[in-house]
Order: C-alpha cells, then structure tokens, then sequence
C-alpha cells in the first residue's frame, strides 16, 4: 500500500541572522558568526492510511517542529512532503492549500490555543463555513454534531472557552480540527498536560474517532508509555534526527539503537518497585552546537572513535525496522 | 516504636474565598519515619501541594491552616511562632518545587544563594560556608561544582537547575525533605538521574523524604508508602505494593487501570468518568461518588478512613475486595 504521507529529507535550520552591529564588527574583524540551528535533519518518514505513528525524543529534539512543517505551518528549509503522491512543500501552493484542509494539528496546551475571546461556536465553526463544508446544516447544527463527537454537550456552544476545565477544552481542541474534515492528525504532545485519568478519557476519544473516521495520526510525544499504548509504529529521534523507526511491540521489546535503550531503561513503570535507577550520564547537548559524528556518542556507553567523525546512517535492519548505530555494521 | 520524623494529624487547611470555603485539605492524617520515603499522589487541585505548604508554614491568606496537628519531632509546627518557624524551615525542613526557575533568583549567582541560605541558620565564616555549598552540588551530581558556584541560574539547563534546587534543599542536612513534583518538568533520562540521586541520598543520610506527584509510575519506583487523595482527603494509604496491586478504594483502582502501561496496547483505556469536582461544590458525603461505579444510598453519608487491613487505611463504604 502506498503512503498517505511522505517525508523526504525534510530539513529545517534556524538562522539568527546578525544585527547591524554584529555586522559591522564582522567588518572590523571579529569572529562573529550566524547562529544556526539544525532543529530537524534530513527526516524520512512514511505514515500509511489508517496508521499511527509515534514520534518521541526529549525536549528540543526537533519532534515539533516536524509536527509543524508537517502541517505547513513552518516552511521546510529543505526536503519535500508529499501528501497523497502531491508535493505539498510549499504550503501556499493550490495542493499546499488543499492539504492544509485534511492535515490538522491538535496543540499541546489547551489553554493557549484556543481564543479567549471566541465563543465555541466560532472556534468550531468558523473553519467550516469558511470553507464551504456545511453541506446545508446551519453552523450551530453542525458544531452540535462535532461537539457530540467529541463526547461534549451540545448546549456549551455559547460559552467562552474559560468556561472549560483543561479535558473539555483538549476535546475543544479536537473538535475544531475535526470540523473541517481532516484525514490526517498531528497531535503535538496532545494529551501532556492533563491528569491521568483525564488523559485516559482522551486517548480513548483519539482511538474511537480512529475508527469512526478512518484517520490516521502523527502522534508526538515525550511519554512512552502512552505512545506505546496508541501507536502502531514508533520513531525515536534525538537531537534532529530519527535515531530509531520500528514498529512499536519491537521498539519496546528489543530497542536496538543504544539511546532507545537508554530512554526505555528510563520510564518509570508501575510494575517496577523500588527499582535502583541507572540513568545515562549527561544531557542532551545544546543543537546550537551539537557533537560531530553521532549526535549521541558524549553519553554513548559503546562509542568508538568512528562514531566521533562519522554520521551513522538510518538503515534496515530486520523487516520494517531501522536504526542509525555503528554497532549494527559487522565489521 | 520510635518517634515519627513527622506525623501529621487530621490537618486541616480551608481557603476563604469571595465564593465560599474551599476545604483544601480535610482530615489528613499520615506519617514518617527517618530515611522513609512517602508518595503523596492525586491529580490537580486534590490538595497533595496545599499539604505540604501547610507543613512548612507556606500558606498564605485567604488559605489558613484551620486544625490539626504537624508533630515534627514532637514538635507541633503549627503552634510556634514566625520566628521559630523560620528557624526550623530550611534547616530542618526543606522543600524542592516544581519548577526551578521560578524557585531560584534569577540576578544572584548560585553560590551567593547558596551560602545565604547556610548563614541564616548557621554562625558560619563565609569560606567555610562556600566549601559546603560546594560540596553540596558535588552530591547531587553537578560536574565542576567550583566553576558551576560562579553561574547563574539562566546558565544552567533545566535538569541542572533542580539540581540546584536540590542542593539548596539539602545544605542544612535536614531530616526532612519535601518535594513537590520536582521532575515533572524534566525529560525522561534527566528525570531518570534526579532520582537516582535523590535515592541514593535518602539512603545515605537518612532524610525522609514525602515526594508529591500525580506520576504513579515514577512513586511506584521510588516509594515505600503511598497516600492517595482525592478532593482534599486522603482516600487510601498503604505500601506501594499493597496499593498498586490490590487498590481498595474505587478512585485509586480508577486512577491505576487508567494509565497506559498498565493496559494491554490498543485497548480502550479504563477510564474514570467525569472530573475532578469544584472544592466549592463538593457533592455531599463522599466527594467521588458522582464518578463512582459502586456509589450508592450509603455514600451520601461521609465514610471515615479506617483500617481496612494492618497497615492499610482507606475512606470508603465499600473497599473493593477481591472478586472471585
């Protein structure tokens, strides 16, 4: 089956670029140098119909970004996207249009993303009549609908979003990206800020519409164990690139790259009790200066004087799996 | 037995609102002993942070600390004045936050802050206090403390921070520490670290310990004893393992099913219905019988929080026993 979503090489650097008086004491000689950030690097991913993807790494390892440049909301620096075989690189192409519509994103803090100051009838309803999806039904028909979907009352279509406690507003969120019909959701660390149990009622609410819609999800995330329980397939990344790609029971039950050892070793569990931690040394290092060769090798337990000068590859290395690591060369 | 590093008795803390009385902590009861490590978990707005205010002394109008006892060595906290307080907080008893940047001052280096917080317990010379300070980053891990003393917070990295805050927390050598969902913030390898050294330091100096979460998973590898609260109240205690395997109270059973990891994968999640209610609009008796799959006529009346079994204390009309 061919993909739904196609990510060749997809880049993005970030560029401070200099002020006029970093210039002109360039001019006079001193060692001033633009600040470049390489936040994702050269990412290949296919995400087939109906599929869910987990994308984890910690913080600042370009995760988001991705999410975004996914979404059109960040223009690539370079790479290109494909959506249903159409290059959608460039979102203000008509297919960067297009896809804009069936590609939507689910934030990770409902209570910066949603408008203070609309009511929810226009969070929800405003995209749709917009763009001409109401088929008929009036506006406050329709968001009663999505609302319902999204398991709210329909009657709260009049309130402000303060109105909401932080769950309902997550399914606020959910119902807006809803309403203009998407294929495809983005979900950027979409459950993260909410209590356990709330948590729990919304991943089932995203597993439900899975099937009531037939969508197919890039899920971000930095918990484990909730990507583990709702993804089909998993990509770990570190320090913009994808270190690892497996489908998810593999990913958990032999993590073949040493940083997906790592951060399994790490998750604290329920069933583990009084466990002695055996964290992995060091932090992720800064991307405005990441380290040569594999970005992972300062905290690498295996590093050799290859991985020091070398960037290791994403390759095969069983059926469906890949892994960027030295170690897995015979030599 | 010997006496309890602090034992706290059906502690009360109400806040006085414009809209009426938020009872934020109602009747807790727990205790500690040296070297104990304590998971105080709940989700947000159940009172596990108003909790460990009120043992320090942090709370401030319209809240107030309406009854109870907090015997710290004997000692109630809640009868000494400002002044004692003050001595005993931060030399005795110590507190990490949430989130380190807010709990660090941002314009003073950390060695200025560190040998601060030594002096205003201790007639120290100033080198004396520094070597300490020192010290104290070396134990929880920082690398190069002597440079590291000369930075400022904005120069250290999230993990490192909390560190810091750690660090602080532990000058005084206190016999208690609370902390208040210190890793939450943090990634999963830095999180890993923090505890490691956390354990390994309660091990070794036998500090006690409460760490308040609302992270299951990571009480599950760190604790000895466990309460859970629910809308103010301690609903059920016991030993990690007994509480985790074989919750009694309906909340905790919900809470446990509803994280991910203890589902099968792709499954529906256990979930509990509803939300956490208002402190305001607290339904009468048993606060989580609204979202109760067992409530019935006799939950309209308060339990009180029994002993279930030795060691095991739980508010509830109807523990949910074993079902054959």
């Amino acid at each position: 089956m061919s993909s739904l979503l196609e990510t060749r090489e997809l880049s993005k650097r970030f560029v401070k670029h200099l002020d006029f008086a970093a210039k002109l004491a360039r001019k006079l000689g001193a060692n001033v140098q633009e600040e470049v950030v390489q936040a994702v690097d050269q990412v290949n991913l296919d995400i087939r119909q109906g599929e869910v993807v987990g994308l984890v790494g910690e913080s600042g390892c370009g995760k988001s970004t991705f999410g975004r440049m996914v979404t059109g909301i960040l223009p690539p620096s370079a790479g290109t996207i494909h959506y249903n075989g159409k290059d959608i690189s460039n979102a203000a192409s008509p297919e960067g249009h297009a896809a804009a519509l069936k590609i939507q994103m689910i934030f990770q803090d409902p209570f910066a993303s949603l408008n203070p100051r609309m009511r929810v009838r226009d969070i929800i309803g405003e995209a749709p009549r917009i763009h001409g999806l109401l088929e008929g039904q009036s506006q406050d028909e329709y968001v009663a609908n999505m609302l319902e979907k999204v398991g709210l009352d329909a009657s709260y279509s009049g309130r402000y979003p303060h109105q909401f406690s932080g769950g309902q507003r997550q399914r606020l969120g959910v119902a807006r990206a809803l309403a203009v019909q998407p294929e495809f959701l983005v979900c950027d660390e979409a459950v993260a800020a909410l209590d356990v149990s709330i948590q729990a009622q919304v991943l089932n609410l995203f597993m439900d519409l899975r099937e009531q819609l037939n969508l197919t999800y890039l899920f971000i995330s930095h918990d484990l164990s909730v990507v583990e329980h709702i993804s089909n397939r998993v990509l770990i990344m570190y320090l913009g690139r994808v270190v690892e790609s497996a489908p998810t029971e593999d990913m958990f039950h032999s993590p073949n790259h040493p940083y997906t050892q790592a951060l399994l070793n790490e998750v604290p569990r329920l069933d583990l009790r009084k466990r002695q931690y055996t964290p992995v040394a060091g932090e992720i290092p800064s991307p405005l200066n990441p380290p040569t060769g594999c970005h992972f090798h300062p905290r690498c337990p295996h590093a050799t004087s290859k991985c020091h000068t070398e960037i290791p590859q994403l390759k095969g290395i069983a059926p469906d799996r890949q892994s960027a690591c030295f170690l897995n060369e015979t030599p | 037995m010997p006496q309890p590093t602090l034992d706290v008795r059906n502690l009360q803390t109400h806040f006085f609102t414009r809209d009426g009385v938020a009872k934020a902590v109602e009747d807790v009861s727990f205790s500690l002993g040296s070297g104990e490590v304590l998971g105080l978990v709940g989700e947000s707005g159940s009172g596990k942070t108003v909790t460990g205010f009120s043992i320090l002394g942090l709370v401030d109008p319209p809240g107030e600390v309406v009854g109870g006892e907090i015997l710290f060595k004997g000692q109630n906290l809640l009868k000494l004045s400002e002044e004692e307080m003050r001595n005993v907080r931060g030399n005795h008893l110590a507190m990490v936050f949430q989130d380190p940047m807010m709990t660090l001052n941002p314009v003073l280096r950390i060695d200025t802050q560190m040998i601060e917080a030594i002096q205003a317990h201790q007639k120290v010379g100033t080198d004396v206090a520094r070597e300490r300070a020192r010290d104290a980053l070396g134990k929880v891990g920082i690398a190069s403390p002597d440079e590291r003393l000369r930075a400022y917070p904005h120069q250290f990295s999230g993990g490192m921070r909390q560190r810091v805050a750690i660090a602080i927390a532990l000058l005084n050598q206190p016999e208690l520490i609370i902390a208040d969902e210190p890793t939450t913030a943090l990634d999963v390898t830095i999180q890993g670290q923090i505890l490691h050294e956390v354990q390994r330091l309660c091990r070794e100096t036998g500090t006690a310990l409460i760490w308040i979460t609302h992270d299951l998973a990571v009480v599950a590898g760190l604790a000895e004893r466990i309460c859970v609260m629910y809308a103010g109240r301690i609903v059920e205690t016991g030993s990690v393992d007994e509480v985790l395997d074989r919750p009694l109270h309906p909340y905790s059973k919900g809470l446990i099913e509803s994280v991910p990891s203890h589902n099968q994968r792709g499954r529906r999640l256990n979930q509990i219905p509803g939300m956490t209610p208002s402190l305001l609009s607290l339904p009468e008796g048993c606060a989580f019988r609204t979202r109760c799959p067992i409530a019935d006529v006799e939950c309209r009346r308060l339990p009180s929080l029994h002993e279930a079994e030795t060691e095991r204390r739980i508010f509830c009309h109807h523990p949910q026993r074993e079902t054959a």
